[in-house]
C-alpha cells in the first residue's frame, strides 16, 4: 500500500491498479512458491511411467548389487547416488515426491471437506450445536494427533486391505499397499480439519451479521439459498488459503509416521521415509551424505514453497487477516 | 474465575472418559483383541487379566477396567511385557518424557518470544533475518532430521565428552534433544510474536509512553510484551500437543527411555492395556497443560474473563 502510494507521488503516475490479477502477478512469494511446487509436481508425475516400470533402469525398486552406496555420479540414474540396496536415489526421490504430494493433496481435500462442513454448521446454526462442536474441536486440538493417526491406522487398515483384495484393484500397487495409502490419507486428513473448522466458523459468524445477508433475509430468500449464494462464495478465500497450508503439514506428518515405522510401507518411498533411511545410514565413521541430503532438500524446498504459496494466497485473497495467524 | 476452574475440572474426567471409550473401540474393534486370542498372548497373562477384571469378553472388560483404574489407580498388566505392569512402565518412563517436553516448551517459549520481540523492534536487522531463518527451518525440516544432525554434531570432536551419545545418563543429555524438539513450536512462536509485536508497537499508547519519556526498553519489554504475548499463549496448547508428537521421534533418535517408544511399540504389538494406559496419561497431561494455559491467560490479561464473556 505505502509502496504504491510512494510511486504515485514521486513518479506522478496513476497508482497501479489493485485488481486481482495485478496483485496475483506482483506477489513474488506466490509466483515463486507456486512455480516451484508446480515444477516439482510436473517432474514427479511425468517420470511416473519410468519409475513404476519394472523394466526400466529408473524403476524405483531396481536393486543393483555393484551400485550399493555409490556416491552421486554423472549417469542419470546416479545423479543422486544410490542407497544401501543399490537403488537409484533419483528414481526413489521422484516416486517418493509423487506419493508425498499425493498424501498432502488427498489429506488436505479430506480436511477441507470435513472442516468446512463442521465450521459451516457450527457457525450457521449456532446455539448449543455450536458450543458442543467447538468444544469437541478444542479437545481434539489439545490431543497429539499422532495418537489418533496410529489408532485409526491400526483400526481400519486390515479391513480396508481385505476390501481391496475382494475388489481386485492391484494394478500398480498390491491391495495391502493401496490400503496403506488410503488409510494414510484418511487418518491424516481426519486430524487436520480443526484449524479450518475454526476459521470457517469465525468467518460465518461475521458474515451472518453483515447487512447484505440481512437484506437477503429481508427479501425472503430461503435459508439454503442465502447459504449457497451469499455465504459460501465469501468463504472460498480463507478455505483456499488453509487448504494450501494443510498440504505441507500433512506431508510433514507423513514423514513423522514413516520415521516411526508406521507410515507408508517399504519399499514404497516417500520423502519422509527416504530421509529416515538416510538417517539410518548416518554414522560418525562414514557419512553417506547423499542419502540424507537429497530427500531432505526436496522436502524442504517443497514445504517452503507450499508455505510461501499459502502465505501469498492469504495476502491475495484474505488481506485483512494478519500474516502469522496459524 | 473460580467457577471457570470448577467447570473445567468437572469437564476433565468427562473428556478423559470419552477418550477412553474411543481408544478402547479403536483398539479392540481392530482384529486381535486378547480374548478372541488370534494373537499369541501368554496364557498366564490372559488368565490373570480375566480373573482380575472378572471379564470374559471385551464388553465386560470395557466396563470393569475404569472401575479398577479409578479405585486402585491400576492400569493392569502389560500384555506383551510379561514381567511388567502398565503402572511400572509408565512410572519409569513418564518423568523423562515430561522433563524433556517441558524443557523443550520452555526453550521454545523463551527464545521464541525473545527473538520475535527483538525482530519486531529492529525490523530488517540481523535478528529479524535470524527469526526468518528459524521459522523457515522450523516449518520445513522434520525434527528427526534436526535431531540426527545434532546427534552427529555431538559425536564430533567439537563436543567430545560433553554429551553421552545415543544414551541417556545425566540431565545434561537432555539439552540436544530439547533443542531439536523445541525448533518446530519455536518457529511458530517467533512468527506469532513478531507479527503481534509489530502490531502493538504501532499503537497509540506506545506513542504516549514515548512522549512521556518512558525508556524504550521499558516500553518494549513491559508495556508491549504483555499485549503481544496473548496470541503466543493461545498457541501454547497446540504447541504442547506438537511437542509431544515430536518427542516420539526425538526420543527414538536419541535413544531416550521415555513414554514415546512405548506408545509406538504398544500399538504395533497390540498391547491393548498399555495403549490405553499411555493414551490416558498423555491426554490427561495435555488437558491439564491446556487448563494451566487458560488460567495463565487470565493472569496476563485481566480484561479477559475466560469462558465468561464471548
Amino acid at each position: 500500500m505505502t509502496q504504491a502510494a510512494a510511486i504515485a507521488i514521486t513518479d506522478d503516475i496513476i497508482a497501479p491498479s489493485d485488481t486481482f490479477w495485478h496483485r496475483l502477478f506482483s506477489s513474488g512469494r506466490l509466483l515463486i512458491g507456486g512455480g516451484v511446487v508446480l515444477v516439482v509436481l510436473v517432474v514427479c508425475l511425468f517420470t511416473l511411467p519410468l519409475t513404476l516400470n519394472t523394466q526400466s533402469t529408473f524403476y524405483y525398486d531396481q536393486q543393483i548389487g555393484e551400485h550399493v552406496r555409490q556416491p552421486p555420479s554423472a549417469t542419470v540414474t546416479g545423479w543422486f547416488g544410490y542407497d544401501t540396496l543399490g537403488r537409484s536415489l533419483l528414481a526413489r526421490c521422484l516416486l517418493g515426491g509423487t506419493i508425498s504430494l499425493m498424501i498432502g493433496l488427498a489429506s488436505a481435500t479430506i480436511a477441507v471437506v470435513v472442516g468446512t462442513t463442521v465450521g459451516l454448521i457450527s457457525g450457521y446454526i449456532g446455539g448449543w450445536v455450536d458450543s458442543l462442536m467447538m468444544r469437541i474441536v478444542d479437545i481434539l486440538y489439545g490431543l497429539p494427533y499422532i495418537l489418533l493417526v496410529i489408532l485409526l491406522k491400526i483400526a481400519i487398515e486390515p479391513q480396508l486391505g481385505a476390501l481391496f483384495d475382494a475388489m481386485k484393484t492391484d494394478r500398480w500397487f498390491s491391495s495391502a499397499q493401496a490400503a496403506n495409502l488410503v488409510v494414510m490419507f484418511l487418518s491424516i486428513g481426519l486430524v487436520s480439519w480443526l484449524t479450518l473448522a475454526r476459521v470457517v466458523r469465525g468467518q460465518v459468524l461475521t458474515l451472518r451479521e453483515q447487512p447484505f445477508i440481512e437484506a437477503a433475509r429481508a427479501l425472503g430468500l430461503p435459508r439454503y439459498r442465502i447459504f449457497m449464494r451469499h455465504v459460501l462464495p465469501n468463504l472460498i478465500g480463507p478455505i483456499t488459503v488453509y487448504a494450501t497450508l494443510t498440504v505441507p503439514s500433512a506431508i510433514l506428518q507423513e514423514s513423522f509416521l514413516s520415521f516411526l515405522g508406521v507410515g507408508i510401507r517399504l519399499p514404497m518411498p516417500t520423502w519422509g521415509s527416504l530421509a529416515s533411511e538416510g538417517i539410518a545410514a548416518l554414522s560418525p565413521v562414514k557419512f553417506y551424505w547423499w542419502m540424507l541430503t537429497f530427500p531432505c532438500l526436496l522436502l524442504m524446498l517443497t514445504l517452503l514453497s507450499l508455505n510461501f504459496l499459502g502465505d501469498g494466497l492469504r495476502d491475495l485473497l484474505d488481506p485483512k487477516r494478519d500474516a502469522a495467524k496459524i | 474465575m473460580m467457577r471457570l476452574i470448577g467447570w473445567r475440572l468437572v469437564q476433565l474426567p468427562i473428556v478423559l472418559a470419552v477418550i477412553y471409550v474411543v481408544t478402547f473401540l479403536l483398539v479392540w474393534v481392530a482384529p486381535g483383541d486378547p480374548f478372541s486370542g488370534d494373537r499369541a498372548i501368554d496364557p498366564s497373562v490372559l488368565q490373570r487379566l480375566k480373573e482380575r477384571y472378572n471379564a470374559d469378553s471385551p464388553a465386560q472388560f470395557l466396563a470393569t477396567y475404569p472401575w479398577r483404574l479409578i479405585v486402585h489407580q491400576d492400569f493392569g498388566d502389560s500384555l506383551q511385557y510379561k514381567e511388567w505392569s502398565v503402572n511400572d512402565i509408565i512410572r519409569s518412563s513418564l518423568p523423562v518424557s515430561v522433563i524433556l517436553g517441558l524443557f523443550a516448551m520452555l526453550i521454545a517459549t523463551i527464545l521464541g518470544v525473545g527473538i520475535g520481540t527483538l525482530a519486531a523492534v529492529a525490523k530488517g536487522g540481523w535478528v529479524d533475518w535470524a527469526s526468518v531463518a528459524i521459522s523457515l527451518i522450523g516449518i520445513s525440516l522434520p525434527s528427526f532430521v534436526v535431531a540426527a544432525i545434532l546427534l552427529l554434531l555431538s559425536a564430533s570432536d567439537l563436543f567430545r565428552g560433553i554429551f553421552a551419545i545415543g544414551r541417556f545418563e545425566k540431565p545434561i543429555d537432555l539439552i540436544l534433544p530439547g533443542v531439536a524438539l523445541s525448533l518446530a513450536p519455536m518457529a511458530y512462536i517467533v512468527r506469532l510474536t513478531r507479527v503481534s509485536m509489530l502490531d502493538v508497537l504501532s499503537s497509540d499508547f506506545v506513542r504516549t509512553a514515548l512522549a512521556k519519556g518512558v525508556s524504550r526498553h521499558r516500553i518494549v519489554w513491559k508495556h508491549c510484551l504483555r499485549n503481544a504475548i496473548l496470541p503466543v499463549l493461545s498457541y501454547l496448547g497446540p504447541a504442547a500437543a506438537m511437542t509431544l508428537t515430536g518427542s516420539f521421534v526425538v526420543e527414538k533418535v536419541f535413544n531416550i527411555p521415555g513414554l514415546g517408544q512405548h506408545f509406538v511399540n504398544s500399538v504395533l504389538n497390540r498391547d491393548q492395556t498399555l495403549i490405553i494406559g499411555v493414551v490416558i496419561v498423555y491426554s490427561a497431561f495435555v488437558l491439564l497443560f491446556n487448563l494451566a494455559v487458560d488460567l495463565l491467560y487470565g493472569i496476563v490479561d485481566p480484561r479477559i474473563q475466560v469462558g465468561g464473556a464471548k
